[in-house]
């Protein structure tokens, strides 16, 4: 019989991450303990415990890792409970990679880079920033800005500190929601904190975060004077089949799970506002 | 061509069926409650009815089809691929409608990446049409471009009083027709006045001059913010039968199943129409059925043709037209929207 995506393969949890208390980040690799599958920075996973459910994540480690793929997973509902039960050891099913991917080799050369997270949205650009980082002379400048609600609901903390602040080429300002012992650091909302940074207007922007921070820190952005046309997001809807077919995760005629996850702002502005 | 006196037609059947499976439309119980596709048994009446209540969707995309199974031993998880080759069938008395429907059913399953559960069902099946003798009020197929005296298949069928004619046009139905003793020859236009006939009920038909002028790819916006969505919608009960009945609505769902030795995958018709389609841990896109209402017929007549050339997602069999518990149909909303969008 001819190969069929919606068969799963096998991947092995070897290690497991606490990032915040909702979110773990749980590395996969294949039985021969491989890489399952080869992905661009942006594209996602069909991840599934059979019995419990499938759900559709960003593999939130970079390409440029030949080892093994990560996994940042937000407890939020049947799927993802279970998961955050798992040990060391469990074999999860894995199919991928699916959607498009951030422009990385094309749009994306030779630009600086401003990235905008709220949250779990670090996730999927995580991939993208450290791919960034591991092929330095092919970009220009990273600036991060990434906030939560507390300093303990910042995911991949520990990366953030360890790596991204100690390299030259990156900038990172983090914010919390609200005050908090033991933080020093800016406290308040994203869409403000970047129109208090005010980011240079040359950089290409890749925002992901909760809707409502998503709209206010494009209006925000806007208002500064980014166009459109250099501003990024990645979906996220619910997904059964992830190649277009099951005909769920459309934002009028774009398949977020094929057409996207990854749109520009004036593409997707041209849709209706449906997600 | 080839013909074939009805008098020999279940010979004809007979001669098929003891090669490969035969379904044909036979009237579903009492007569009111219309045609249905079954197995062909010694004896079988085919129903001339206009159409089956189902579509003939079913035969390549069913219901609900298993597609892996899991066995599951602790941390351990071994997949196994279920997948057989189909056997060989024939579906005979596809109407036009139907068969046009399969091309937009293999628009989406048969591009990359294959759907290879739908393609191997595609690849063993035979489809014979019949040209309809008797189009209803509800029927439309010439709207979308098809046309009901002229049907697509392997092997194309026109009926009259006496006789059966069969037109190859595959090498498939070739050899299908070849392998018929019972068949004779007859001149190409042998069904002619059969056409012309059906044509001339085609032409007084109700619905034949709805326009698709104001719908397309490109009038994308215009038609998803128009506020007659909300008035059109309102009767709507959600209750997905459209959906099921549609030859070309194509949505699916995959679940597991526990069966106590192990899980089953399995994938069945999902709805638009339903509230859960759409539900993400993060809330839902669509929390109204004006919403969903909207998404189905922005679908057939504006998503698909923008990624389909301009060919719409509907193909007029009028069985949406037929079911719907409150009336409302594909024609009230495209009457409706046309309005003054001409």
């Amino acid at each position: 019989m001819k190969q069929e995506t919606l068969i799963p393969k096998i991947g092995v949890v070897t290690d497991i991450r606490i990032d915040t208390p909702d979110v773990k980040t749980f590395r996969v690799v294949g039985l021969d303990g491989k890489k399952v599958f080869e992905h661009m920075p942006g594209q996602c996973a069909m991840l599934s415990i059979p019995g419990v459910g499938e759900g559709m994540f960003s593999i939130t480690s970079s390409p440029t890792n030949t080892e093994f793929m990560e996994f940042s997973i937000k407890k939020c509902g049947c799927l993802t409970s279970w998961l955050h039960m798992m040990e060391v050891g469990q074999q999860v099913t894995i199919r991928g990679p699916y959607g498009n991917a951030f422009p990385v080799t094309t749009d994306f050369q030779g630009k600086d880079l401003l990235f905008i997270a709220g949250g779990i949205g670090l996730a999927p650009l995580r991939s993208v920033i450290n791919y960034c980082r591991d092929k330095k002379d092919e970009f220009g400048s990273l600036h991060i800005i990434y906030g939560s609600r507390s300093k303990d609901d910042l995911v991949d903390y520990q990366e953030i500190l360890d790596e991204w602040m100690t390299d030259d080429n990156v900038r990172v300002d983090l914010t919390i929601d609200r005050e908090q012992e033991g933080w020093d650091g800016h406290v308040g909302f994203i869409p403000n904190f970047v129109k208090e940074l005010k980011p240079d207007l040359n950089r290409t922007v890749l925002i992901c975060g909760p809707p409502i921070m998503i709209k206010f820190t494009l209006d925000g952005l806007k208002e500064l004077g980014f166009s459109e046309e250099q501003v990024y997001t990645t979906m996220e809807l619910r997904m059964k089949c992830g190649i277009g077919k099951c005909g769920r995760c459309n934002i009028g005629d774009k398949y977020v799970c094929k057409d996207g996850p990854v749109f520009r702002f004036d593409a997707l502005s041209e849709l209706p506002n449906e997600y | 061509m080839k013909k074939v006196s009805r008098s020999s037609l279940d010979a004809c059947f007979a001669a098929i069926a003891a090669s490969q499976k035969l379904y044909l439309p036979v009237a579903d119980g009492e007569k009111k409650r219309g045609a249905k596709y079954a197995p062909w048994f010694e004896g079988a009446v085919y129903s001339t009815a206009v159409n089956t209540v189902r579509s003939a969707k079913d035969f390549f995309f069913p219901q609900v089809e298993k597609m892996t199974r899991f066995k599951m031993d602790g941390k351990q998880i071994e997949v196994e691929d279920i997948r057989k080759e189909n056997e060989d069938f024939v579906i005979f008395g596809v109407r036009a409608c139907d068969a046009a429907s399969f091309a937009i059913l293999d628009s989406v399953y048969l591009s990359d990446p294959v759907d290879s559960f739908y393609q191997n069902r595609r690849e063993h099946g035979l489809i014979m049409t019949m040209a309809c003798g008797k189009p209803t009020e509800t029927c439309f197929c010439s709207v979308f471009g098809i046309d009901a005296a002229e049907p697509a298949g392997d092997i194309s069928c026109w009926m009259t009083e006496d006789t059966v004619y069969m037109q190859a046009n595959t090498e498939k139905g070739e050899a299908l027709l070849a392998s018929l003793p019972m068949l004779e020859d007859a001149a190409d236009d042998a069904a002619e006045e059969t056409k012309a006939a059906i044509r001339q009920v085609l032409d007084k038909l109700p619905l034949k001059d709805l326009s698709t002028d104001a719908f397309g790819g490109d009038k994308l916006m215009k038609l998803f913010d128009s506020d007659k969505w909300n008035s059109l919608s309102e009767a709507c009960l959600a209750c997905g039968t459209c959906t099921f009945v549609c030859p070309t609505c194509q949505c699916y769902d995959i679940r597991d199943y526990d069966t106590g030795h192990g899980i089953e995958r399995f994938r069945c018709w999902d709805s638009c129409m339903y509230s859960d389609f759409t539900l993400c841990a993060h809330g839902n896109t669509r929390t109204t059925q004006m919403q969903r209402f909207r998404q189905r017929f922005m679908h057939k007549l504006v998503y698909y043709p923008s990624n389909n050339n301009g060919t719409f997602g509907c193909v007029g069999c009028g069985r949406c037209l037929k079911s719907c518990p409150i009336s409302m149909n594909i024609v009230k909303v495209m009457k409706t929207l046309g309005e003054g969008n001409e």
